[in-house]
């Protein structure tokens, strides 16, 4: 059975028995899954930023950099990002982050495959893939953020990149530092207060994206983006891409929308593209790491993601037809 | 007592620092409560993630923001 039919149910009671909207009607179609879906992905958000906070929690990023100094290509990347996922990162915190790794060994490659991973496999986005595309697109997203990540980071890694780093962070002398034990009790405070913080943000873009979804959902007829952005158009997926980079603040208010796109006959891949733009490249993030690295590697770094973002695009428009 | 409040000046790094300043407020204690920013000097007591919360050069609290009844604890534990 369905974990979500009480939400459906209660959906369709409220459309159709007290505001008695015909369940054929477009005005209905829109208010039965806009109230169907909001309390659906608010509910999810609460119960899985909250799951993966305490995991979080187990992972500061002392801990991290201690998993990563002196890895290795290849290995070290592949850990890189899969730590990336589960260490708890924000992009305020990215400079010293960046830092702690480089002084401590980490190689700029492996740093770069967590810095990719960290901000694009980010639980927001996988509740609301989760929530809205199922979780064979979660899934897929999760698998493609990590290759992503690993392959950017491999080829940084490989093209010797270590004068990019600004002079002064092999100045910075790092202390000694134990990551601080924490108590259950605090684990859970801790997830509690990451809990309140994360979702009381971006409700407010969960809500607009979905009724905004919604009206599309119910009045924009089925396909009929598929002439534009269908798997037949090619560029649509580099377009995409460009599209997503300036939307980073808006990434929980974007994936409702794309889920409607979907529908409307825009292609798989380059909805996943788009997302992983969306979340992966934003203008801020950049502007943080200039105050570490010179713009020779943030230019390499935006074009790896760039073309790497793009090629899963195609792929999975080619697999997913 | 010395409280220094480490962090780049992020949202929730002024949360700390307020909460930090309000229990030594409430609690009278005779303590300064110091705002950190310079990153050599963040990066001098090992933190990789902020805000982090540093009293009398023993590194406490990192990466997160306690709740009032936590600093509460580690201000007056060593007293």
């Amino acid at each position: 059975m369905d974990i979500f039919y009480p939400f459906q149910w209660v959906a369709d009671r409220l459309t159709y028995d007290l505001l008695g909207l015909d369940p054929a009607s477009k005005l209905g179609a829109s208010v039965d899954f806009f109230l169907y879906d909001v309390p659906k992905i608010l509910a999810m958000l609460v119960v899985i930023v909250f799951a993966v906070a305490v995991i979080r929690s187990f992972f500061p990023p002392e801990k991290t950099r201690g998993f990563l100094s002196h890895s290795r290509l290849y290995g070290g990347n592949v850990l890189a990002a899969l730590l990336g996922v589960v260490t708890p990162f924000c992009s305020c915190s990215a400079v010293p982050l960046f830092i702690g790794f480089v002084e401590s060994g980490v190689p700029l490659g492996v740093t770069f495959s967590f810095l990719i991973a960290s901000p694009m496999v980010n639980e927001v986005a996988l509740v609301l893939l989760l929530g809205l595309f199922g979780w064979k697109v979660a899934g897929l997203y999760l698998v493609s953020g990590l290759t992503v990540a690993i392959i950017g980071g491999i080829v940084i890694g490989k093209l010797d990149l270590e004068d990019q780093v600004e002079d002064y962070v092999r100045q910075i002398k790092v202390g000694e530092s134990d990551a601080v034990e924490l108590t259950w009790a605090q684990r859970f405070a801790y997830a509690r207060g990451y809990v309140a913080d994360i979702v009381g943000k971006v409700w407010p873009y969960v809500v607009g994206g979905i009724a905004l979804g919604a009206v599309m959902h119910g009045y924009i007829p089925t396909d009929a983006l598929a002439k534009w952005a269908g798997p037949g158009n090619p560029l649509a997926v580099p377009v995409a891409v460009l599209m997503g980079i300036p939307l980073y603040s808006n990434a929980a208010g974007i994936i409702p929308l794309v889920s409607v796109l979907t529908e409307k006959g825009v292609a798989m891949g380059t909805v996943l593209a788009f997302m992983m733009a969306v979340v992966a490249l934003s203008v801020p993030e950049f502007i943080i790491l200039r105050k570490v690295i010179k713009p020779k590697l943030i230019a390499i770094f935006i074009s790896i993601n760039f073309v790497t973002i793009t090629a899963i695009g195609y792929l999975f428009n080619w697999v997913l037809r | 007592m010395i409280i220094k409040v480490l962090g780049s000046g992020c949202a929730n790094c002024q949360k700390l620092e307020q909460v930090a300043k309000q229990v030594v407020a409430d609690l009278v204690l005779d303590a300064q409560v110091v705002k950190v920013t310079d990153m050599g000097e963040i990066m001098g007591y090992g933190v990789m993630s902020t805000p982090a919360l540093v009293v009398d050069e023993q590194l406490r609290l990192a990466g997160r923001v306690p709740t009032y009844g936590e600093v509460v604890t580690i201000l007056t534990r060593d007293q």
